[in-house]
């Protein structure tokens, strides 16, 4: 922080700051708030002034998004697709970043290497392939036992975004695995430990904040993403998450004009990621800068 | 020789599954990119022809595609320019000024990163919508009640800004704190001795903290490229769908369209493999002129 001598050019210099601080905070607020309060509102209310204060608490909006807009099922298939596909990667990515920063094989390089490559991989490129080689595959079980397993099946959902995230997990980690020092293992070993137990007891415990920042950026990842599951979740009444239906919600508003409905959805979708936001704010903005650049 | 074995199976169990997943999930699917390219194939029928380069050659031929092209570029050097300016002035008010409430101001201004694409794109089409829109009822103030509305998602000409400003909205918060980190290794006593001799705010911001930042500027910067060719697939999806008649039609979402939508999968793999390498071409030119040598002072 710099000191300077409090002259007239100066308070003018802070209030400019001030003003375009107050400015972009107000350009971020105004349109969230907007949408809370547009979710009480009556379909009526949306004809005229979009400033209007509600005219009262229509909670009727979220009893019709979450049952006849469906978007209650949809918040289940939402939290089942994020919850798994985050322990699949957990599982998964964990014991490869570990071997592949701390234990030299033949090959390891190759593998390291490679996951660093898949880093720029990106999924908006690859979902229809993926897309496509599920409907094969569908044809082929539809054929041997009558019906189909990848397409409109939530848990395909996980494990496909699990996997797409995982060279960005495994660099992460290893990032902080490599930072260890290998004398933990040594004296693991010592005392009779087992590989296992050595990576489970004693290395797992110690990267708990790497974990944890792995986790919220997933999470947000998985909750907010939209393209895999649209894709993959394309059965007209079948399973949709949330995103995907207030796309959907979004298209039919259009035709329906069931305003109320649409901004009671769009509350629904963000208030778990706010609330998240609000209690990991800083562990988030710190591990941000942590782990490096995302997409 | 028993521990051996016990080690390599460890290595395998603990690294197959990720190796499996990877190569299904992301080689396979990436292979593929190149390989069906090269092929006529609708996706769904079982008859593929081989075709060479003729996707690619069509690619060429192919208006709505040198469309998508512009709108493209047009959103990757507008909105890199405007977001990362921004996000450069803001983070050096709030890590080098005295101001009260920066963590406020920090927490505020990163939470359009934690909401999905989908609901930034509704809340803007609250704000443009032509009729009841927020950002027309806020200009009929100054341009009267009667004024003509401006269509912001239905006017050709416009409604490619209007992305823009969906976009810059949505990234200034990221790449301010990215900044604030790295402008808070600068030493104090710079900004000191820059003070004693009388070295203006706006001096000191592109004599001191500009270069002094400047290699995670260039990484950003390459990362932003391919970053805003994902976003703006995203945002367009979900706000506009590429019109009206292809104004806002993007790299992705016009392969998207040929790939998934139009059945025209060989075709719509040729333009990935087109934008894979632009984008890959792009952050190696970017990477090449802004290389300057690094300062520490």
């Amino acid at each position: 922080m710099v000191d300077r001598k409090p002259t007239g050019g100066e308070a003018a210099a802070k209030a400019v700051m001030y003003v375009a601080l107050i400015v972009l905070t107000v350009l971020i607020v105004i349109p969230v708030a907007w949408v809370f309060m547009a979710s009480i509102k009556q379909n009526s209310e949306f004809y005229g002034n979009p400033w209007a204060l509600p005219q009262g608490v229509h909670i009727q909006n979220f009893v019709d998004a979450w049952t006849k807009a469906r978007m209650g099922d949809y918040f289940m298939t939402s939290i089942i697709v994020t919850a798994v596909a985050l322990a699949i990667l957990l599982v998964v990515a964990l014991p490869a970043a570990y071997v592949l920063s701390r234990y030299k094989f033949i090959g390891s390089k190759a593998l390291n290497t490679g996951f660093m490559a898949g880093l720029f991989i990106n999924v908006n490129y690859i979902v229809v392939p993926i897309f496509l080689m599920f409907v094969t595959a569908d044809k082929f079980l539809k054929e041997v036992f009558g019906a189909g397993f990848f397409l409109n099946n939530p848990f395909v959902v996980s494990l496909v975004l699990a996997s797409t995230t995982l060279p960005f997990t495994i660099y992460l980690l290893s990032g902080y695995f490599a930072t260890l020092p290998k004398d933990y293992e040594e004296a693991a070993y010592v005392d009779g430990a087992g590989y296992f137990t050595t990576m489970v007891r004693i290395i797992m415990p110690m990267a708990k904040p790497s974990i944890v920042t792995v986790i919220l950026f997933n999470f947000l990842s998985y909750w907010n993403e939209y393209i895999i599951s649209m894709t993959m979740l394309s059965e007209p009444d079948g399973a949709r998450t949330l995103p995907v239906g207030l796309l959907n919600l979004m298209k039919a508003q259009n035709a329906k004009a069931e305003y109320g409905q649409m901004y009671a959805g769009l509350v629904m979708v963000m208030v778990p990621t706010l609330i998240l936001y609000i209690c990991v704010q800083k562990k988030l903005t710190q591990g941000m800068t942590l782990g490096g650049l995302k997409g | 020789m028993q521990k051996n074995k016990a080690r390599s199976r460890f290595i395998v169990a603990c690294v197959a599954p990720a190796v499996i997943l990877s190569f299904i999930f992301l080689v396979v699917p990436t292979f593929n990119v190149f390989r069906m390219s090269l092929y006529k194939w609708g996706g769904y029928s079982p008859n593929k022809q081989f075709v060479g380069f003729d996707n690619f050659v069509k690619l060429f031929n192919d208006a709505k595609f040198f469309q998508s092209v512009r709108n493209s570029i047009l959103l990757i050097v507008i909105v890199t320019i405007i977001t990362i300016g921004f996000a450069l002035v803001f983070a050096a008010i709030l890590s080098r000024e005295k101001l009260k409430g920066q963590n406020f101001f920090r927490v505020i201004f990163y939470i359009p990163n934690i909401l999905s694409v989908v609901v930034i794109s509704a809340i803007f089409s609250a704000i443009y919508d032509s009729n009841y829109g927020m950002l027309n009822s806020f200009l009929s103030i100054f341009r009267g009640a009667d004024a003509e509305p401006v269509y912001w998602l239905g006017d050709q000409k416009i409604v490619i800004y209007s992305i823009v400003g969906a976009m810059v909205w949505q990234a200034i918060g990221y790449y301010m704190v990215m900044y604030m980190a790295s402008m808070s290794s600068i030493s104090e006593s710079l900004y000191e001795s820059a003070n004693l001799e009388g070295a203006s705010r706006i001096r000191q911001f592109f004599s001191i903290t500009i270069p002094l930042i400047w290699t995670n500027i260039r990484t950003t910067l390459t990362f932003f490229i391919i970053s805003n060719i994902n976003m703006s697939f995203l945002f367009v999806k979900a706000m506009t769908n590429g019109g009206p008649d292809g104004a806002t039609e993007v790299f992705l979402s016009y392969m998207y369209k040929q790939a998934y939508t139009n059945s025209t999968y060989g075709y719509g793999m040729a333009i990935g493999v087109v934008v894979f390498s632009f984008s890959f071409a792009l952050s190696a030119i970017v990477n090449a002129v802004t290389k300057r040598e690094t300062l520490e002072f």
